[in-house]
Parts: structure tokens; sequence; C-alpha cells
């Protein structure tokens, strides 16, 4: 195989013109999964986080057990059992559907975690302080820890949703036309490996900047500790 | 001082930490306008006693009431009755993500209800009564410790309380800003405040309190005013922590 080959095989412009089409409509289906599973899975996250502040075994044991389940089961197992699963229950869903599910059930324990972690980043004297003015409990969390628990955990939620970002590929096992699920249809109708590397170039310029606002915030943070 | 009922009245409490038995059965009451000085060795119960009298601690049991109302009773809104003791922190425990103003604003808007500008007028007016209405807009981490303690003060009388708590208010301070907070305290005790202040500052006891109740192993040893407590102490356990006391 000459050099020449290789380029032609793996960075042939002629390919990615041919492809971007069809990866153009896998991009668009990304950032649809993106725009619905990261906020389902901070809001379940959010939910998560706030039932650990409560202090009752009732409330706690379930939770730990709900958190380390969904932590430990492979997101893709995870999602195909989601999807081949329920329907036995006499749920039907769709694959976007089941990816919801299985995005809320996943990664709400992880940005859970994340966010319980704030939350105990925050002094209790902020607690007491807050409900000293008479502010319920509902209303401290709300105005006074959540704000500060955020801004502690930012870099690793960031950091969280890019994780997420990425993980939206799996979505081809439920025949979802995302990034990468379109790049291989490419591959195996050109027999040619350029519109895979075309979808990582794709998925660079999409997080590059995340990751660079990311690393911002990590040493403005380190920063901020000296 | 008879002739009023006393504004704090707390009866027989009792307080456990599991096995560890804090409060023994303290009394304590507190009239109109009285200043009250709580202190005693580390591990005597005087903070924890401080906090049940607002309920951050539950009292095993015993009784306590605050302006006529039972602080302990299932039935009394707490949220509300807390808004009739302000309490200021030994680490002041200012919100850093907000200005002074919005830390003094917060409770007026969400727990008072009123609106911003109302809420933002009366902030204003307690930081200027803690001489800081100049330091509105700064947050937390831009002001000394002093400066951040008198917030904390503003934060409290903001919402016009009957009684204020202090616990140990100027312990987490460099000595030299240790004078503006006990400043703040003495014109708010000028202005007809009723306090309860647990501290080591002796000083103050002496120049500014009514009663200084000595508290040793979880029991109210000896109170009396400060002349008597401080010059005659009737009690072995009181003159040995008078005597530590003077020595440092």
């Amino acid at each position: 195989m000459t050099f020449d080959d290789f380029l032609l095989a793996f960075f042939s412009l002629e390919i990615v013109g041919q492809a971007w089409p069809i990866l153009w409509t896998g991009l668009q289906q990304t950032l649809l999964l993106s725009a619905i599973v990261v906020p389902l899975g901070v809001g379940g996250g959010m939910l998560l986080a706030l039932l650990s502040t409560v202090r009752h075994r009732l409330v706690r044991w379930p939770l730990m057990v709900w958190v380390d389940f969904f932590r430990a089961v492979p997101p893709l197992v995870l999602l195909i059992f989601v999807y081949a699963g329920l329907p036995f229950a006499g749920l039907e869903v769709s694959a976007i559907g089941a990816v919801a599910i299985g995005f809320f059930l996943n990664t709400g324990a992880y940005y859970g975690e994340i966010l319980r972690a704030g939350i105990e980043s925050v002094p209790a004297g902020q607690m007491e302080a807050a409900r000293s003015t008479g502010l319920t409990r509902w209303q401290t969390m709300r105005y006074v820890v959540l704000p500060q628990a955020v801004r502690n955990v930012l870099p690793d939620l960031i950091s969280n949703t890019l994780e997420v970002v990425k993980l939206t590929s799996i979505a081809s096992v439920v025949a979802l036309p995302e990034l990468l699920f379109q790049a291989r249809q490419a591959q195996s109708v050109t027999y040619n490996a350029t519109p895979i590397v075309a979808a990582a170039v794709v998925y660079f310029l999409l997080l590059w900047p995340v990751v660079r606002l990311l690393s911002r915030l990590e040493n403005r943070q380190l920063a901020g500790r000296r | 001082m008879a002739q009023t009922p006393p504004i704090v009245a707390a009866h027989g409490i009792h307080k456990h930490f599991g096995t560890l038995h804090v409060l023994k059965g303290v009394d304590l009451m507190v009239a109109e306008r009285e200043l009250v000085f709580v202190i005693g060795p580390s591990g005597s119960g005087k903070s924890t006693l401080l906090r049940c009298l607002n309920r951050l601690e539950e009292p095993s049991s015993g009784s306590i009431t605050v302006d006529g109302i039972d602080m302990l009773s299932r039935s009394t809104d707490i949220n509300a009755a807390r808004q009739r003791v302000g309490m200021v922190f030994q680490s002041f425990n200012l919100y850093p993500h907000m200005t002074a103003l919005g830390n003094v604003a917060l409770a007026l808007r969400k727990v008072q209800g009123k609106s911003r500008a109302e809420a933002e007028a009366r902030a204003r007016a307690a930081l200027d009564r803690v001489h800081l209405a100049d330091r509105a807009g700064h947050f937390p981490g831009q002001l000394s410790g002093g400066q951040q303690q008198r917030v904390a003060i503003a934060r409290a009388i903001a919402l016009e309380p009957r009684v204020m708590l202090f616990d140990e208010p100027t312990s987490a301070l460099d000595p030299e800003l240790v004078g503006g907070v006990l400043a703040a305290m003495r014109e708010l005790r000028e202005d007809g405040m009723t306090m309860v202040v647990v501290s080591h500052e002796m000083g103050f006891a002496k120049a500014a309190a009514d009663r200084v109740v000595f508290m040793a192993d979880g029991l109210v040893v000896e109170q009396g005013p400060p002349a008597e407590l401080f010059g005659a102490p009737r009690h072995e356990r009181t003159r040995a922590f008078l005597g530590q006391i003077e020595r440092h």
C-alpha cells in the first residue's frame, strides 16, 4: 500500500464531499440527543442529590442502591435492556425514548454523585445561618446551598457532560442515526474510512471549545484555592 | 425587671448528643433590654444552649419560650419564630456568592415577602447601623473579618428580632478587628436590643453586661451582675475559671 493509497483510504476530500450530507444529519441527531439527555441527566442528578440530603434511612438505603446499581451497569447494556426489555413489561418505547430513559438512569446517577459532593462541600454554617433567619429548608437549598454547590463542582459537571455527549454514540445500537452511526453507514457505502475520520474531526470541533473552557475553569479554581 | 415578662424563658433544658450529656437541666431567663453574658470553659454547653434557643439544636427535653412563643411546640411555625431571634456566628457564615446587600436582603425578600426595592432599602438601613453602607456592593471575600461579622449582624437585625444571640462573635477575628464588632454590639445595646452573648471578651462583659452566667459541665454554676461575679465569685469552679482567664 502506497502513501497515496493510505491518504485515499482515510483522508479523501472527495469522499468527505460525498459523505457530508449523511454526516450532517448524524451531527444534527447527536446534537438533538445531547439536548435531550444532558438536561435529563442533570435534572435526575439534582433530584438524587437533593434526596441524598434527607437523612432518613428509608430514603438513604434505596438511594444508595439506586445510584450504585446505575453507575455499575454499563450504559450500553442498560440501553439495550431498556429498549428490548421494556416491551416485555408491556411498555413500548421508541428508540429515542429508550435513550432518554437509559441516560436518565445512568448519567443521572453520575451527575447526582457530583452534585451531592457539591452540596456536601458547602459548610454546614451556611445552612445554619440561613435557617436562623427563617428561611425554610428548601429556600436555603435553592438560594444559599445549591448556587455554591454548583459553582464548586462546575468543572466536574462540565467534564461529565463531555463524556455524556460522546456517549450518545451508543444510541446507534437502537438504530438512531447519530454521528458515528451515519459515519459507519457512509463508510460501508463508500468502502472508505474517511467518513470515520471526518466524524472524529466533527466531534473534536464540537467538544474542543468546551475542553478549553474546562481547563480555564480548573485553573481559576486552583488559583482561587491558593 | 420583675414586672415585664421575660423575652427568653428556658426551663430544664437537657441536650444529649448520643451518649454525651451536654446540657443537664439549664434554666435561662432574659428580660427585655437585658444583655446577658454566658461564659464558661469549652465544652460547658454554652454554645449548645444558645443554639437551642432558636432551635438550631433540638433540646432533648425542657421548654423554651421566646417573646411568648413556644419554640419547641410542633404547632409553632419555627421559620416565623426564628425571625424574632437573630443569630450571629463565630465564623460569620455570610453567603459568599452574594454581596453584603444581598446577604442582608435575602430573608427580607424570601421570608418576609418584601419587594426587592423595599428589602434593599431596609438592608441598606441595616448596613448603615453597622456603618457599612458604603460596602453594600462588596462580596464577603472583599471584606475584612470584622466587616464580615458586622454584615452578619446587619443580616440578623434587618429582620427586627426581639432578641439577638451572639455565639463567640469575635473569636475568629484578628485582635485589631475585634473593636469594630464590639462597638457595633454596644450600639445595638444602646438602642435597647435584648442580647445573649457567648464570648470570652471579659472586658466587654464587665463594661456592658447586665448579668453574667457562668456555666460548667452542662449546668449553670452561678450568675449575677458582672461586678459581683467577677469581683466575688462564690463557687470554686468559677474562681478557677476566672483565674485561668486572668492569666492570659
